[in-house]
């Protein structure tokens, strides 16, 4: 007897961009809906598709090319290869997007590039953010993105699904980014290597597009291919206005397949904090709070978002950056930028003591924007702290969320944020 | 393809800003001259160590998780490493390294040790660890990623077959 069973996200988008019935383990070959490279991997791919001796792309509308690690300019070095960036740009058409745009992981969503139901690859392995708006987005090296670029096609294995399910509500001063952090204290940075992770529940239900686009973002940290979640109608409002392309959302059959399925009860969770050098090295906030902090970072492709400027400014309106501590801020894209100050966020914050960079990837890095000295600790919204990523490999970065970094630029020390939402 | 060589032994989980830091990696497209800079943050005198005679990066489990820049695997062949022995690989660093042409080797590493002479054939399917007269059997890589190393990556790929032929 033939049992035929539902599918995961993952392979109701793999099978809409194969023509195929695609199942995990699957070797396919799909139509990719658009792709991206950053300014540390565009080069390559650039060069990739000289040395393949093709001089266009499939569909210049479906490609972008981003500056945003190292932007403005830092170096001669870095100088060149946005050059090439500009010049690839005029030659083949696709879309550039020059310094001060921001992270290209707001920019694609933001400006439509993508849609509920898309299939994108991305050389930057935060291209998993999208997951959050049900487009199976992963990040590729170069050389396969040039591949994409060159023939709207890729070689993909359909991957199993982790289903990944929140239950209960947020406590106040709790937000997505110390529901992710938790998932990979609990299933280390391999937990879902090769896998696509689904995540459920009232939890993401009742977050923000913003706030889910966090969650999403950090999927690669525990190794996985995508971060997948159901498109409904906060997802579907929060794309109007964004561009011309129709959705096609995909949720996951009522008896689709998992490879693994986890339920984590988020009214027991409090503010975490991932510990150097690791990501998945987390702890509640208990056990770090009172450790002392020379440098707190606002922003990034995880929390430089508008929500994440508002919960800074809350905490930080009227209140002051401890002198011993450089407070760094990168709003995600000009929008936010804009978004931000008309709000207020900016002028809060900035009179807070805060250091405004241009939108962009900021300190992450450690091209610019605030390299740490030895020995120093720095706590972050960011969504890596290995060992020298911030460029010095004598610090110690902390990651948490923005609440728990607002909390502590104030006090010089990892501090509970949770006393400011009582 | 074979190779003879000495193991270079690291631990679990190494990340590729470990491999090639982003304060070095975006300065330039210049794999040769970066290639100095392989592996610094985790050991300084790597690329001192393998560059003159060839070695294999032997590892725990889930080696190249992170980034997906393209320039950890480049620059480790630039430093003359043969191949990556591990017990499990990342997966954006395992499509990286075949598609640049450097061979990923899945097995268990934990009879390996470091300084050990290794000699691999890739068809064969076993590494010897002639230090310690021993066979350690790996799986065949699946047959596209096959097809593409023995085609010596996807550029390579690609002017041969004008696109996509697995």
């Amino acid at each position: 007897m033939i049992t035929i069973t539902g599918k995961t996200i993952a392979e109701k988008i793999f099978s809409a961009h194969s023509g195929t019935d695609a199942r995990a383990g699957d070797i396919v070959i799909a139509d990719v809906d658009f792709v991206m490279g950053q300014d540390g991997t565009s080069p390559l791919a650039i060069r990739a598709l000289e040395n393949m001796g093709v001089d266009s792309v499939f569909d210049p509308s479906k490609v972008a090319v981003v500056m945003d690690h190292s932007s403005p300019s830092p170096i001669e070095g870095v100088s060149a290869l946005h050059t090439m960036m500009r010049e690839f740009g005029k030659k083949t058409g696709v879309t550039v997007y020059d310094i001060g745009e921001g992270v290209c992981h707001q920019i694609i969503p933001e400006r439509g590039h993508v849609v509920p139901g898309d299939l994108m690859v991305g050389c930057d392995s935060h291209t998993c953010t999208y997951g959050a708006v049900n487009v199976f987005s992963t990040g590729v090296g170069s050389t396969d993105g040039a591949a994409a670029m060159a023939a709207g096609k890729l070689w993909f294995k359909v991957p199993d699904t982790m289903k990944v399910t929140y239950t209960g509500a947020l406590n106040p001063g709790v937000f997505s980014k110390d529901l992710i952090l938790y998932l990979a204290g609990k299933i280390g940075v391999d937990g879902a290597t090769y896998m696509a992770l689904e995540f459920h529940g009232p939890v993401i239900d009742a977050l923000s597009v913003e706030a889910r686009m966090t969650i999403s973002n950090m999927a690669i940290e525990v190794g996985a291919k995508s971060g997948l979640m159901v498109a409904d109608e906060k997802t579907i409002e929060w794309f109007k206005g964004r561009g011309e392309k129709t959705p096609d959302p995909q949720s996951p059959d009522a008896d689709a397949v998992y490879a693994d399925s986890i339920e984590i009860d988020a009214s027991q969770i409090g503010p975490q904090i991932a510990k150097p050098h690791a990501v998945d090295n987390v702890s509640p906030i208990e056990e770090v709070e009172g450790t002392p902090i020379a440098q707190g970072v606002l922003g990034t492709c995880t929390n430089g978002r508008l929500e994440d400027f508002a919960i800074a400014a809350q905490i930080l309106e009227g209140r002051k950056v401890h002198p011993d501590v450089r407070f760094i801020v990168a709003p995600s894209s000009r929008q936010v930028y804009l978004d931000a100050i008309e709000a207020g966020y900016i002028q809060t914050l900035t009179r807070a003591g805060a250091a405004v960079v241009t939108p962009g990837c900021g300190p992450c890095v450690g091209t610019h924007n605030g390299v740490p000295s030895d020995g120093e600790n720095v706590i972050s919204t960011a969504n890596r702290n290995f060992k020298g990523r911030m460029g010095n490999s004598n610090a110690f970065i902390y990651l948490g969320s923005p609440a728990t970094v607002a909390a502590s630029v104030i006090e010089a020390k990892i501090t509970d944020p949770r006393k400011y939402f009582e | 393809m074979e190779f003879q060589a000495k193991a270079f032994k690291y631990g679990d989980d190494i990340n590729t800003d470990y491999i090639i830091s982003g304060k070095h990696k975006f300065k330039s497209a210049d794999m040769e001259a970066m290639a100095v800079h392989a592996m610094e943050d985790l050991d300084s005198e790597y690329y001192n160590k393998v560059k003159p005679n060839g070695g294999f990066l032997v590892a725990g489990k889930n080696f190249g998780m992170g980034s997906s820049r393209e320039q950890a695997p480049l620059v480790l062949i630039h430093s003359n490493t043969k191949a990556i022995i591990a017990k499990s690989f990342a997966r954006i660093f395992f499509r990286n390294a075949i598609n640049t042409g450097l061979p990923v080797i899945e097995c268990d590493t934990d009879l390996i040790d470091d300084g050990d002479e290794l000699f691999v054939d890739l068809e064969s399917g076993v590494v010897r660890d002639l230090t310690k007269d021993i066979e350690i059997p790996f799986p065949p890589l699946p047959p596209v990623m096959a097809q593409l190393l023995a085609d010596g990556g996807l550029v390579e790929h690609f002017k041969k077959h004008g696109g996509f032929s697995i």
